[in-house]
């Protein structure tokens, strides 16, 4: 194949791309954007092989690409089919993992073979490194977190830590321009890896919990950038296009968790939301005998009478595994001529869209799916709100203490519905670490159980009435 | 140096077409969007499979490390997203 074709067929495949990620602007068109971005990818890689330095690897070079390809499928197909819904965004954290390191490896590769690279190449060689040990560990340690597994779900605070990252991130940058300097000495490419995966690591132990959507959108991000910049390592434009498209994904998602949060970058990526402050009401002060704990009976009671109900998911419901209960028990209210409603906050679970997918496994019509800003004027028409683990998202302090840590983040105006059922294990706050005064409003009554328990009481309670 | 113009052309206008189309994506596709741009963020493996062709024994062992890490994403990064946009189902 002659270098015009291949880079045809790239420039063919960059548009399938992004012809794909148009797909995904609707439910209806986003099956078949996936599968033109597969088709645009398999003739990347096609065209690849067709390339005569590729043809001309030999038997020893063939055999190894054959078995790195099967190897790789291999344990991607294991990983697609296998993971849980409710388990999507350690999936997410991998692949960014795994897309970062190999931009840096590449380019690592890329600077053993070449023995006297271009002043761009080491450059962006470099940036590639970089970006790249980071994303790898420091999705690793994202993956970490929420699979709980070592490290605390906690943010993790150490004495001079933007000291030490600041002290790293110098470190790399100089241990940049001397792989710029002296190309050909590869142990300093190894060391600027060294440094970047201690930055990794460091960047992202202290973020925690609810900040995870911020972090993985990030994270996705710099796999994105590190692609771009193995772009330029190769002098490739499919990498660039594919890099900077995926880059500025990521970077629309951060910006848009950061604002459901209102909350800057910066102080998400500090891990710097805390315990409320010295103004701020304590526990007993905002709950002290006002909590009135109901029975599934009652809230069943509550359904009978209802027109309208709408139900608020949480990351607590993606613990307790209970989307498919909640979807029964959705349908068994519109059996009875309620009208059902699911109110999604851009930051509830742990990746962004996490509670919609969880939703869509279980069946439930994507258009009753609706979005914080769609849904928060027909609270003051709903009869009843099911609020199902979730807690700062519905926290009216939000609105009214601007000392409170998550002051001016949106939320769900659950409050101004005309009874609100929370299903919450105990009393205990959410990420922010505050008391939530919904919980002792006059028209709120609580639920003490799990999740997936509750709900399938619930829906007992209304069978028997 | 003289490729560093076109390309960084490139990527200035992949940027925005990025910021363009993406901002379409609604919060109900965020997580497939994420998936499915890690998927395509595998194209990398073109990179891996000429570095696996190169001639150094160095370069062709971070060459095949980078093949299996691309790999697993293009196969897993595709194969979860139809997965997941395949669930979001609209009844009547």
């Amino acid at each position: 194949m002659t270098s015009v074709l291949i880079d045809l067929t790239y420039l063919l495949a960059s548009i399938l791309f992004i012809l794909g990620i148009k797909g995904l602007t609707h439910p209806r068109t986003a099956v078949r954007g996936n599968l033109l971005g597969a088709t645009g990818m398999l003739l990347a890689i096609v065209a690849t092989l067709a390339d005569r330095q590729v043809l001309g690897a030999g038997t020893q070079g063939l055999a190894l690409i054959l078995g790195g390809v099967l190897l790789g499928s291999a344990i991607g197909a294991t990983l697609a089919l296998k993971i849980q819904m409710t388990a999507m965004p350690q999936m997410v954290a991998l692949l960014n993992a795994f897309g970062g390191g190999a931009s840096a490896l590449i380019a690592g590769a890329v600077l053993a073979e070449a023995g006297d690279p271009t002043t761009q190449t080491a450059v962006a060689t470099v940036a590639s490194g970089i970006i790249g040990s980071v994303t790898f560990w420091g999705s690793l340690v994202a993956f970490d977190k929420l699979q709980g597994l070592m490290l605390p779900d906690k943010p993790v605070h150490f004495p001079a830590q933007q000291v030490a990252n600041a002290l790293l991130a110098v470190a790399a940058l100089g241990l940049g321009v001397l792989v710029v300097m002296d190309p050909g000495n590869i142990t300093t490419y190894g060391l600027l890896i060294a440094v970047g995966s201690v930055l990794g690591v460091l960047l992202t132990i202290p973020i925690g919990g609810a900040d995870m959507p911020v972090a993985i959108a990030l994270l996705n991000s710099y796999s994105g950038l590190a692609a771009a910049s193995t772009g330029f390592v190769l002098d490739n434009n499919i990498l660039i296009i594919t890099g900077a498209l995926v880059g500025a994904s990521g970077l629309i998602l951060t910006r848009i968790m950061c604002k459901a949060m209102n909350r800057s970058l910066l102080n998400v990526l500090m891990g710097a939301i805390g315990p409320a402050g010295a103004t701020s009401a304590g526990a007993d002060e905002v709950y002290g005998g006002r909590i009135k704990s109901t029975s599934p009976e009652e809230v069943a009671m509550m359904f009978d009478g209802a027109r309208r109900v709408v139900i608020v998911p949480g990351y607590g419901m993606a613990v307790s595994q209970a989307q498919h209960q909640v979807r029964d028990l959705a349908t068994l209210l519109e059996s009875r001529g309620t009208e059902v409603e699911f109110a999604i906050h851009p930051v509830a679970g742990r990746m962004p869209g996490h509670m919609n997918v969880l939703l869509a496994e279980a069946d439930v019509d994507y258009d009753k799916l609706r979005e914080m800003d769609d849904i928060n004027p027909t609270f003051e028409q709903t009869d009843v709100t099911l609020i199902i683990g979730a807690n700062d998202i519905v926290n009216p302090v939000a609105r009214t203490d601007p000392s409170s840590p998550i002051a001016g983040m949106p939320i769900l105006d659950v409050d101004r519905s005309r009874t609100v059922v929370v299903v919450k294990r105990s009393l205990s706050p959410g990420f922010a670490g505050i008391p939530n005064p919904l919980f002792a409003a006059d028209n709120t009554v609580m639920l003490f159980s799990d999740g997936k328990k509750a709900v399938l009481d619930l829906i007992a309670a209304v069978k028997d009435g | 140096m003289d490729t560093l113009l076109p390309l960084l052309t490139v990527f200035m206008l992949a940027v925005f077409v990025g910021f363009e189309v993406i901002t379409k994506v609604p919060p109900l596709l965020h997580t497939p969007l994420m998936s499915g741009s890690n998927a395509v963020s595998g194209i990398t493996i073109i990179g891996a499979l000429l570095s696996v062709a190169a001639d150094g024994r160095l370069s062709v062992t971070l060459g095949f490390l980078a093949l299996v890490l691309a790999s697993i994403n293009v196969v897993g990064g595709f194969l979860v997203t139809h997965r997941m946009v395949g669930m979001f189902k609209k009844k009547d």
